[in-house]
């Protein structure tokens, strides 16, 4: 390995009591360093309705167009909480109300990928590869980005993807680990009967693809076990949330505060695509990302202050209710920005305003804000990253806003 | 060895029998070699394209008949197992909640004793194919009554014939209707719109035709969505039987279709009724890009993960000759030179199910207990690719970046112990590798031939040699 730089993915099948962990020799040689820049990407793969989320309860047409699922206006019953007179939050994200109150939260509406595809998968590998309407780019700009963070600290990012793999963003040529933990976060094999491993170890022994992944996993193992060891005792003295998500987020906090080199994380949360009774789906699906989203908070406790977290999904969903008391894919979206330097307690962003004449064809939000100008926008300020290694990490593209989020 | 003498070949003929056993089944049971060696290569290979329907051997049709839910008509599964009526006790709800599982269990049953016994492994292989492409997920509600239903009536059968039946059974299929919500979109403007008929619903249509027809950037535009969601309004769903209706769980509803003239991918479609739909899957199949997406996917799954393009172009020129008969587009497949390069030879990764099937038929499983069955469904669950539970509408991914982690690897390792343990006496590896064939390392052989006899089946099953295809 040229660089001592690595990706390390723990695949967390949302699990509670789980924790992710990195390879033993990194784990054990890094010392902690206060004030690193941290950055968790948290993608909601389906399309998230963001008018049902920042709910703008100010326009007309807004209740006109959605009879039967908008959100009601601040002070009704069930109505949305009020935001900043224009824009209310979703009932279900009341304990993200403290945030915004902190001024810790912050939302860019009307942002999104100038690509006009519909498609969920095509959408999201763009805001993965970060190079929407080129499917060329094969690596994500999450890696791209760990490339060019400043040297002179192992740096390492951790997966916490409900998948078993390393998903696009996370992709590229930066040295990755690819771990994943199962369900009840017990390591794949047995580790008593240590005579009868030696041969399985001795069939992988290469350097092939397959023998350094089986290396990868043993390695990991022994780091796994011990920490997963004082992440059971440690979660059995809180009452325990029902929540996947949250306690995988938890897990995630935990790993970033007890690992100083962890300066990248990603996790994501599936389950958005609305097309039927959004009401009671979008409350089921608010619900737990709230609790994690929370708990990151709570959790990072000291490293909150210099850890932002971004929220976004592929596109949003139209402006009007379909037949079926749900939204068809749409295109403009809101983008969540949360942490202790973020400037929040406000919303950024142009607004294009949902009436007819501004509309995408006619039928969707507008998007003023390419999504790649936030995240730009972040990571200039974030990590104090120039013009040439933002190029780097969004090829392609010229920043048209820059926005001070931090 | 006797030379095979057809040009282009660039593997030898042991090699052949491994590489045809690999790609076209589920991985060589004891004696398959054997019966390849005998019978010859290209005569397994149209064997394989032409399935027999009486070739099931006892120890499959016997359980199969058992799994009495899905010999059913959707609508009887539905009316028998579907869920309790409004107002039902508690103890009813739960009643109901146990037979859907019911219903669930045996489609999954059914599928890993066919996947593990049938002879015609190429229709089990397309089988597989087909259920991603055409995804539903057991998760979503009733889906769950149906899938089982809907692999044994549609895919199965037609695994190997006309494209456009496939999409035209799939598209009317209660599974897929109530997966992707087409049996709710309607006409606001119909008669019938009201409740969960109230309008439009894109869901269906738009994977139609970038996932199951044209792919993503196979030349459609939003409009064609909007116009093809307007010609499949009034699709509906039957879930009780009722005079002049077939049990399929489909009808035409008149008076919830949009019936104003169309324009789909340029051609139009005169406003009407049910024929509508027809010939916008006619259009559908027909379509170039259809070809080239579907001859790209099954060059993906049976030569290499990135596809050569002349390759793609052959097999699509095929589907086009032939209107779309998989069976004519196989043929060439099988019969193409890049099928059988070196070059491509085991280096597919086999993905979750393949692996873990390949390895229960290497031991010859046969008409294995129930809990065993649950087993190798629980491996797959935990190595990411639960039977039928793939949540998104595109399935399961078959390439190689989608499946290889190190959790995985070890994963599979503790797979192979346990499958070498269903089988008692274990076979000695002796016989599994003369099962397998000869593309065994000599470090691989090496490890098995050093280490205590009780545990060589396992370490042949967990090679690195046993993780391609």
């Amino acid at each position: 390995m040229k660089r001592r730089r690595f990706l390390t993915q723990a695949a967390l099948f949302g699990a509670s009591g789980l924790a992710a962990s990195t390879h033993g020799w990194l784990w054990q040689s890094q010392a902690k360093a206060a004030n690193m820049p941290r950055l968790i990407v948290v993608m909601l793969r389906g399309a998230a309705d963001g008018l049902g989320i920042v709910v703008p309860y100010q326009e007309e047409e807004y209740y006109k167009s959605r009879p039967s699922i908008a959100i009601a206006k601040p002070g009704e019953n069930n109505g949305a909480f009020d935001l900043d007179g224009q824009f209310g939050l979703h009932p279900s994200l009341e304990a993200l109300m403290p945030e915004w109150a902190e001024g810790n939260l912050a939302f860019v509406q009307a942002t999104g990928s100038p690509h006009v595809t519909r498609s969920h998968f095509q959408a999201q590998d763009y805001l993965e590869n970060g190079t929407p309407g080129n499917n060329r780019t094969s690596d994500g700009w999450l890696n791209r980005l760990l490339a060019v963070l400043p040297d002179g600290t192992n740096t390492q990012a951790l997966n916490m993807g409900a998948g078993g793999t390393l998903p696009l963003i996370f992709k590229g040529t930066e040295s990755v680990s690819n771990l994943g933990v199962n369900n009840a976060g017990t390591p794949a094999v047995p580790m008593a009967d240590a005579d009868t491993r030696t041969p399985f170890d001795q069939l992988y022994t290469s350097d092939s693809r397959i023998a350094r992944a089986y290396q990868e996993g043993r390695q990991a193992q022994g780091v796994l076990i011990q920490e997963l060891a004082e992440e059971g005792m440690e979660a059995s003295r809180g009452a325990p949330t029902p929540e996947r998500f949250a306690n995988t987020a938890r897990s995630l906090a935990r790993l970033m505060k007890g690992d100083a080199g962890t300066q990248l994380a990603f996790m994501e949360l599936g389950g958005w695509d609305t097309h039927v009774n959004e009401r009671a789906t979008l409350k089921r699906q608010l619900t737990p990302l709230c609790y994690g989203l929370a708990a990151l908070a709570e959790e990072l406790g000291p490293i909150y202050q210099d850890t932002t977290i971004v929220v976004m999904s592929e596109f949003g969903r139209t402006i009007a209710e379909n037949g079926n008391g749900g939204t068809d894919h749409g295109h403009g979206n809101t983008m969540w920005v949360l942490g202790g330097g973020v400037r929040g307690g406000k919303i950024y962003g142009d607004w294009p305003g949902l009436s007819e004449a501004n509309q995408h064809e006619s039928r969707d939000l507008a998007i003023t804000t390419d999504f790649r100008d936030v995240l730009m926008s972040l990571l200039a300020q974030q990590f104090g990253l120039n013009d040439s290694a933002l190029a780097q990490v969004f090829p392609e593209h010229q920043q048209q806003n820059r926005i001070a989020l931090l | 060895m006797a030379k095979v003498d057809t040009a282009g070949m660039a593997v030898d003929n042991t090699q052949k029998i491994t590489h045809v056993l690999d790609r076209l089944s589920l991985g060589p049971r004891p004696g398959d070699r054997q019966r390849v060696e005998r019978m010859g290569v290209e005569q397994y290979i149209q064997a394989q394209l032409a399935p027999d329907d009486n070739a099931a051997p006892d120890t499959l049709t016997g359980p199969l008949q058992n799994l009495s839910t899905l010999s059913l008509t959707p609508v009887d599964i539905h009316e028998q197992y579907g869920p309790p009526e409004r107002g039902a006790s508690q103890q009813q709800r739960e009643a109901a909640r146990k037979k859907q599982r019911q219903v669930a269990q045996e489609s999954l049953h059914a599928r890993m004793r066919q996947a593990l016994e049938n002879p015609n492994q190429l229709q089990e292989v397309m089988t597989d194919f087909w259920f991603n492409h055409f995804n539903v997920y057991i998760g979503k509600g009733i889906t769950r009554l149906w899938a089982g239903v809907y692999e044994k009536t549609v895919l199965r059968p037609l695994a190997l014939g006309k494209f456009r039946d496939l999409l035209g059974a799939t598209a009317k299929h209660p599974a897929m209707s109530f997966y992707l919500d087409n049996w709710r979109n309607t006409d606001p403007a119909s008669e019938l719109a009201k409740g969960q008929y109230k309008g439009f619903n894109e869901n269906y249509a738009r994977e139609l035709m970038e996932l199951h027809t044209m792919g993503v950037d196979g030349g459609y535009t939003q409009a064609d969505v909007e116009s093809l969601t307007r010609i499949l309004t009034g699709w509906g769903l039957v879930r009780q039987n009722r005079a002049n209706h077939d049990g399929s769980g489909f009808q035409f509803v008149p008076r919830r279709h949009d019936s104003s003239d169309k324009t789909l991918l340029g051609e139009s479609i005169p406003g009407g009724g049910i024929e509508e739909g027809e010939k916008a899957l006619d259009l559908l199949a027909q379509h170039p890009s259809t070809a080239q997406h579907i001859s790209y996917k099954l060059a993906q799954y049976f030569v290499s993960d990135e596809p050569p393009e002349g390759l793609v172009n052959r097999l699509a020129n095929r589907f086009k000759e032939t209107d779309g008969c998989i069976r004519e587009v196989l043929r060439s497949l099988f019969t193409d030179d890049t099928f059988w390069a070196t070059e491509h030879y085991q280096t597919k990764f086999k993905t979750p199910y393949q692996y873990i099937l390949s390895i229960a038929r290497a031991v010859k499983l046969s008409n294995p207990e129930e809990n065993d069955v649950q087993r190798l469904l629980g491996g797959m669950g935990q190595l990411g690719m639960p039977l039928y539970r793939c949540r998104t509408p595109d399935g399961y991914a078959q390439v190689e970046s989608a499946w290889l982690n190190a959790d995985a690897m070890l994963r599979r390792v503790g797979f192979a112990r346990a499958v070498a343990n269903m089988k008692d006496p274990k076979p000695p590896a002796a016989e599994l590798l003369a099962t397998l064939g000869d593309q065994f390392s000599a470090e691989t052989r090496s490890v098995v031939d050093s280490s205590p006899p009780g545990m060589q089946p396992a370490l042949v099953l967990a090679s690195p040699e046993m993780m391609y295809r």
